[in-house]
């Protein structure tokens, strides 16, 4: 099983650390951010595979540092931990490209299998663009890879 | 001054309404000053009216009564002196007309009575006296011939004036009769006098001619009270009067009296000029002012009627309105509370994602943590363990505290409604409601400035209640500032008696039109999500907790609330004097 880059971003520091604790007991590799500013400075520095993200906090909050991770990465996989569970947030983070919006508390399994879920996620869409890429057809790879961006356009203009 | 004095004591003692709403004292006092106010504005009008008429119409009446009275007693009295002067001038006209010797001659003074009783009425005998006072020639039913008045007061009297009108008396011819005596003038011989008696017959024609009424009654009196005409009411001639007459004055009068049966009389007089005779009417009271007793009666009924009807109405209606205002107002107690209800239903659904959020991340941390102890404990290596165990559990534990602080913090606001007193500390009230708002704070940014004094007094409030009014405040504080603004809490002690909890932040204000309305139920600056009940219901605890509530605001700058409350609260101190 390879290993995860995984970058985890919340106020709660307790929380935080503790989870980098067991990600890392797991053989994955785990950052902690404790505000969205420390998270993109991290993101610059080392990019991960997948981001775990909450929403309120301090400073920048999930939203935003979401909606500039998916405009200047890609690639990065999102997944939105929080204990806010409104679903006009849900709608929104998915909106802008979140892959999965979970809520506190969660257990260790069923966070990291929705991160394997979402590196795969984000391997299978490489992967398929690099095939797309390596047959020539660039333009399809492009799309491939920013299909959920442009699917979360398309619902805003019908919403 | 002594106006003011007793407006205050008036509006002291009778529009003084006790406070405390509900309570049965309070619409007793409303009853009684409704009532009394109505009867007041209703009853002194009218009461007014019937006094003004009742005097107008008595004196219009009574003009109306007297003026008749008077012209027919001065009427009576000239017929009277006009019959009186005839006779004079008769015997005066004999006199000159006749010598003493033709008046002594029996013939002679027999065809003048003759002729005299024939032409006039009244006569009864006629007399020649000489200087002496003797009697010395006589015409008449009687034989009075040489009858000595020498002694009798008005001989001389006649010696003095030249003529006399004598009382009624009955004399020696035993009816009623006056006497008149005239002196001759004539040159041939000095001093003798005519002297004639007329019967009074003719006064009580003079009388009947009045035609009075059969209460009413007509009579002579002289000058000491003696009756010279017979009275209907007072007895028959030469009996005292017993009504007493003013002595003095030609013309006619009347006065008001009592008859000695207590009864009202008016009594018209008039004094003769000539002789001591005095013409008096006397009619009752009741007869000339019977119109007037029906008119007084009547008006007496219709006042004592009206204001039974206006009694009864305004009792009714007091009634009526009493009731539809205790109704009202429990209606509008009733609607208060479902209000206050469905507000607070509302708050704690605002509050319900901020604490759920609260709560989670403790959860989520004691989650971890129990996970790793779980991890630790498998991987099972190490004897570092025991310490990173302690940390973990240390960890869960206090975050298991944060959970509850926040529960009971959340049980605590929705706890019972009714309003419960005790003892505490406004910064801590305020403190416990910036706990569940600090989350709120910090992610929108929001600075947060507390100025509260410590050393302020308890008060004796409603933790619960107050914990509602900043609750409502400081959201409403939060919602208006954007991103980054500054919301500032003061507390502050005010006179003796209050401390004030000033809340100011710099939003976005409100125009004046807002700050009007803030505090009417259903406005709302929120539209799509506000339920336009936080500041009404806000307003109504402060009320009801004896505390005054006001804002100040400007757009574009920002809004302070103001909440003063009594360090005592209003309804312990009724509960204490009760």
């Amino acid at each position: 099983m390879e290993q995860i880059k995984i970058l985890l971003v919340d106020d709660e520091k307790e929380f935080v650390e503790t989870l980098a604790e067991r990600i890392k007991l797991r053989n994955h590799k785990a950052e902690v951010a404790l505000d969205g500013e420390e998270a993109l400075k991290l993101l610059d520095d080392d990019i991960p595979d997948v981001v775990v993200l909450d929403l309120k906090m301090p400073g920048i909050d999930g939203m935003e540092v979401l909606r500039r991770i998916r405009k200047a990465y890609p690639k990065v996989q999102v997944i939105m931990l929080t204990g806010h569970g409104s679903e006009k947030h849900e709608i929104e983070a998915k909106e802008l490209g979140a892959f999965e919006y979970l809520q506190k508390p969660i257990d260790i399994e069923s966070l990291l299998k929705k991160v394997k879920l979402a590196y795969r996620n984000k391997f299978e869409k490489s992967m398929v663009a690099a095939t797309f890429a390596e047959a020539g057809e660039f333009d399809t790879a492009k799309d491939i890879l920013k299909e959920k961006d442009k699917k979360a356009s398309k619902r805003k203009n019908r919403v | 001054m002594q106006f003011q004095k007793l407006r205050d004591f008036i509006s002291n003692k009778f529009f003084v309404i006790p406070e405390a709403s509900s309570s049965p004292e309070r619409y007793k006092a409303l009853r009684r000053n409704i009532t009394i106010l109505m009867l007041f504005v209703t009853i002194i009008p009218l009461a007014l009216m019937a006094t003004i008429n009742y005097y107008q119409y008595k004196n219009s009446l009574q003009s109306e009564v007297i003026n008749p009275l008077r012209i027919l007693t001065n009427k009576t009295k000239l017929s009277f002196e006009l019959f009186l002067e005839e006779r004079i001038s008769t015997l005066k006209f004999i006199t000159s007309a006749y010598s003493y010797e033709e008046l002594n001659d029996e013939n002679i003074i027999n065809d003048i009575l003759i002729v005299l009783k024939k032409e006039f009425d009244g006569f009864i005998d006629i007399g020649l006296i000489d200087d002496k006072g003797i009697q010395i020639s006589y015409a008449g039913p009687y034989s009075l011939e040489e009858k000595d008045y020498s002694n009798q007061p008005w001989f001389h009297k006649v010696i003095l004036d030249g003529d006399h009108i004598s009382n009624v008396f009955l004399g020696y011819r035993k009816f009623p009769h006056v006497a008149i005596a005239v002196q001759s003038y004539s040159d041939d011989s000095c001093c003798w006098m005519l002297r004639a008696t007329i019967d009074t017959k003719k006064y009580n024609e003079l009388i009947a001619a009045m035609q009075l009424e059969p209460l009413s009654d007509a009579f002579l009196v002289n000058n000491e009270g003696i009756l010279q005409t017979r009275s209907r009411l007072f007895g028959n001639e030469l009996e005292p009067c017993p009504i007493e007459i003013p002595v003095g004055g030609g013309e006619t009068n009347i006065i008001e009296a009592t008859d000695n049966e207590g009864n009202e009389i008016f009594i018209a007089y008039s004094h003769f000029v000539d002789t001591d005779y005095t013409l008096v009417v006397v009619k009752p009271s009741s007869l000339i002012l019977k119109t007037w007793f029906t008119f007084r009666t009547e008006i007496f009924f219709i006042f004592v009627g009206s204001v039974l009807i206006i009694m009864i109405i305004v009792f009714k209606l007091t009634d009526i309105q009493v009731n539809r205002i205790r109704q009202a107002e429990e209606k509008h107690e009733l609607a208060f509370r479902e209000l206050e209800h469905s507000q607070k239903l509302s708050s704690i659904g605002r509050l319900a994602a901020g604490v759920a959020h609260e709560i989670n991340n403790p959860l989520a941390i004691i989650n971890q943590k129990a996970g790793l102890l779980q991890d630790i404990l498998t991987s099972g290596s190490g004897s570092s363990n025991s310490e990173r165990l302690l940390k973990v559990t240390q960890s869960i534990v206090q975050s298991v505290d944060r959970c509850s602080v926040i529960t009971h913090r959340l049980l605590g606001f929705a706890r019972r409604m009714d309003v419960e007193y005790e003892e505490l500390d406004i910064n801590e009230v305020i403190n416990d409601v910036f706990g569940f708002l600090d989350q709120l704070a910090l992610h929108r940014n929001i600075k947060i400035e507390r100025k509260l004094d410590d050393s302020l007094p308890k008060i004796s409030s409603d933790r619960g209640q107050l914990q509602q009014v900043f609750l409502n405040i400081l959201s409403n504080a939060y919602a208006a500032v954007d991103e980054g603004g500054s919301v500032c809490v003061e507390s502050y002690p005010k006179g003796e008696e209050n401390i004030c909890i000033a809340i100011k932040d710099d939003g976005k204000g409100m125009s004046k039109e807002e700050m009007s309305r803030i505090f009417e139920p259903f406005f709302t600056t929120k539209i799509g999500y506000g339920t336009g009940l936080g500041l009404p219901i806000t307003y109504g605890i402060v009320n009801k907790l004896g505390g005054k509530i006001s804002v100040d605001s400007e757009e574009g700058i920002g809004s302070t609330f103001t909440i003063c409350l009594p360090l005592k609260s209003k309804s312990i101190k009724i509960e204490n004097n009760e």
